[in-house]
């Protein structure tokens, strides 16, 4: 690998959790001495059905973390509201505004006062406290009640530190979701993605980081060079883009850690739209040469190079199944742009997409069984999903121009990019992410400090 | 003749030794699609006496074998149809009359930019505009042109030459432009 020294301003990596310490609570017992199932199909358990389509917001109340002292207090305070912002912008929660609480004095270890919790409707209760310990550390410990059935639901312990306030919030908020829904949260996950600012014609392109709430917003390029489509490796630890250094487009890798950039391999032509495979082993992305564009692996140890295409079309887009043992791609062999998929090895090639209109951008979920992508079909642009044989497509979002769908971890939501018309004058093309659900009912702009296009979500960060 | 240094890179950087008033105002319309031209444009003190010299005297053309007399007697860009990369009998012309100049100017070098419109997806468009830049490159060296003479590079739909979401500035977007190095 080619290395290129390329000015940047430094990077630091965030933190992670200090070695944390999870402590299951086990099993709790309420007064009559009924051990509380933490598992298991409880007589009219509470849960959400995220897979039945469109679903009304469960009322939930999420109390402030208790703590004593300014310190405690503050945090707790901070880890309630990021406990209650993931879970309202999920769309499948509806926390209760804090006015309406009527049981003021819930202590950590008590039986909350189910009755007063019944009476403003909350149907689950989140509360935890917040102990500060030595070395600039703190515990935090939070409990989930099922409010009408009386029952524990979920709870734990974890150990982290100042720095990592947000990341301790997000895995609470995770196992929430999941103890509710049944299905992997997503909230402890980055989204890379470019920013944009200044006129179309000379648009300043930046890599840039965040926490899928659009927190630790940090930028990873200074704009002089164009930089596009980022991709994350499956350790989060480097991030794949197309970028025009030295005015030749070429994939490269940046490693967050060293925030050193590397060309990847040197190809004689623009090599582009890359992706890591699920192993992080290999690189997959389109060289074009001649006015051929085909889809080529690079080994990453061995830097063997690997032809997967061989016509004389453009196959480009590709995304890995999540076994890493297919690749969709977009290709226009047929004469317009449609969805293909193939073996890992570049064999059994097979047309997937046969709607009206032109398909691109397929994205592979991470479970497995849906492929987004997006549909230009009159004059518009839609983000859809398709079963991985092309069949039972569903447009969740259309506008002027959207595109570039990526998968939350756990295949429920999606992030995607929203352009809209831009004037004469250059006066419009505002452009913003978006996420949505699987129903398509939850669409919420995620805010960024720019505009905002291209993003990537990460796997899960532990 | 221009002169020409090299970058670290080994590419040749033209340095514009003459400029008219009426050149720089089109080096300015230029500059959109070779910014180069304009980041080297500011030259010594010996170049700006000349240029104010040039200036005083009536209007006339941009000096013969520059990027200007290219962009302003020549044409520097053809046109695409939506999502096509075939070539019309005006672009045809257009590269003609390039291939023409380029043989009169055998020491300059140039580079092909290939450009989409906004409505296709990025990747997708970056591969489009390298098909057209490689469409501009084969008929220039069919031409007669010497293939190592002539780079190609694709900026997809990053740099739109007018803005605008509508057919005129669609078609305006969809080219290949020839940029003198």
């Amino acid at each position: 690998m080619n290395t290129r020294a390329v000015p940047l301003p430094l990077v630091t990596p965030r933190p992670l959790l200090a070695p944390v310490s999870r402590r299951a609570f086990g099993r709790l017992t309420l007064g009559g001495g009924a051990a509380l199932g933490l598992v298991g199909p409880a007589l009219a358990e509470l849960r959400i059905d995220i897979t039945s389509g469109r679903v009304d917001p469960l009322p939930l109340a999420v109390v402030d973390f208790r703590g004593d002292g300014i310190e405690a207090t503050r945090i707790g305070r901070e880890v309630g509201g990021i406990i209650r912002a993931n879970l309202e912008r999920s769309g499948l929660f509806a926390p209760i505004d804090h006015a309406a609480f009527i049981q003021s004095d819930l202590q950590f270890d008590a039986i909350p006062r189910f009755d007063d919790w019944r009476k403003i409707n909350a149907q689950a209760l989140v509360h935890g406290r917040i102990i500060m310990l030595a070395g600039g550390q703190f515990r935090v410990e939070y409990r989930l009640w099922d409010v009408f059935a009386e029952q524990y639901m979920t709870g734990t312990a974890l150990t982290a530190i100042q720095e990592s306030m947000r990341r301790a919030a997000h895995i609470i908020s995770d196992m929430i979701y999941k103890r509710i829904t049944g299905e992997e949260g997503y909230f402890d996950t980055r989204i890379v993605y470019i920013s944009e600012r200044g006129p179309q014609n000379r648009r300043e392109k930046r890599l840039a980081i965040m926490d899928q709430d659009g927190a630790s917003h940090m930028f990873l390029t200074d704009g002089r060079t164009l930089v596009l489509t980022p991709r994350f490796s499956p350790t989060l630890q480097e991030i794949t883009y197309l970028a025009y250094y030295a005015k030749k487009p070429r994939v490269y890798i940046f490693n967050l850690e060293s925030a050193q950039q590397e060309v990847l391999g040197d190809f004689p032509g623009m090599t582009f739209a890359p992706r890591f495979s699920p192993d992080g082993n290999r690189v997959i992305m389109s060289l074009a040469r001649d006015g051929i564009t085909d889809l080529y692996t690079m080994d990453l140890r061995t830097h063997r190079v690997a032809r997967l295409t061989d016509s004389s079309s453009i196959d480009t887009s590709p995304s890995y199944s999540p076994d890493g043992s297919q690749v969709a791609f977009n290709s226009d062999r047929g004469g317009a742009q449609q969805l293909y998929v193939m073996n890992a090895d570049g064999s059994g090639v097979t047309r997937i997409s046969f709607g009206n209109g032109r398909y691109a951008t397929p994205v592979w979920s991470p479970r497995g069984d849906l492929i987004a992508f997006t549909k230009m079909t009159g004059g518009r642009f839609h983000i859809g999903v398709m079963r991985t044989d092309g069949s039972g497509e569903r447009l969740l979002s259309e506008g002027y121009l959207v595109e570039a769908p990526s998968w939350a971890p756990n295949g429920r939501v999606l992030v995607y990019f929203k352009q809209d018309r831009t004037d004469s004058s250059g006066r419009g093309g505002t452009t913003r992410l978006h996420t949505i659900d699987l129903t398509g009912y939850n669409d919420r702009e995620l805010v960024t400090p720019e505009d905002a296009s291209d993003p990537a979500w990460s796997p899960l960060i532990r | 003749m221009p002169g020409f240094m090299f970058s670290p890179e080994g590419q040749p950087i033209m340095r514009i030794k003459f400029l008219s008033v009426f050149a720089a105002v089109a080096l300015l319309a230029a500059c959109e699609t070779a910014p180069d031209s304009s980041a080297s444009a500011g030259g010594s003190g010996a170049v700006t006496g000349a240029q104010s010299s040039t200036a005083s005297a009536a209007p006339v053309g941009p000096a013969p074998g520059t990027a200007e007399d290219f962009v302003v007697n020549v044409g520097d860009r053809v046109f695409f149809a939506f999502d096509k990369s075939d070539l019309t009998n005006e672009s045809r012309t257009t590269l003609e009359r390039q291939a023409f100049w380029m043989r009169k100017y055998p020491s300059l070098t140039m580079s092909i930019e290939g450009h989409a419109d906004e409505r296709g997806t990025r990747e997708y468009n970056l591969a489009l505009g390298e098909r057209r830049a490689t469409a501009v490159r084969d008929y220039l060296v069919s031409l007669g042109i010497d293939t190592s003479r002539l780079t190609t590079i694709s900026y997809g739909k990053e740099r739109p030459a007018v803005l605008g979401s509508n057919e005129e500035a669609w078609a305006q977007n969809r080219r290949g432009v020839t940029v003198v190095n």
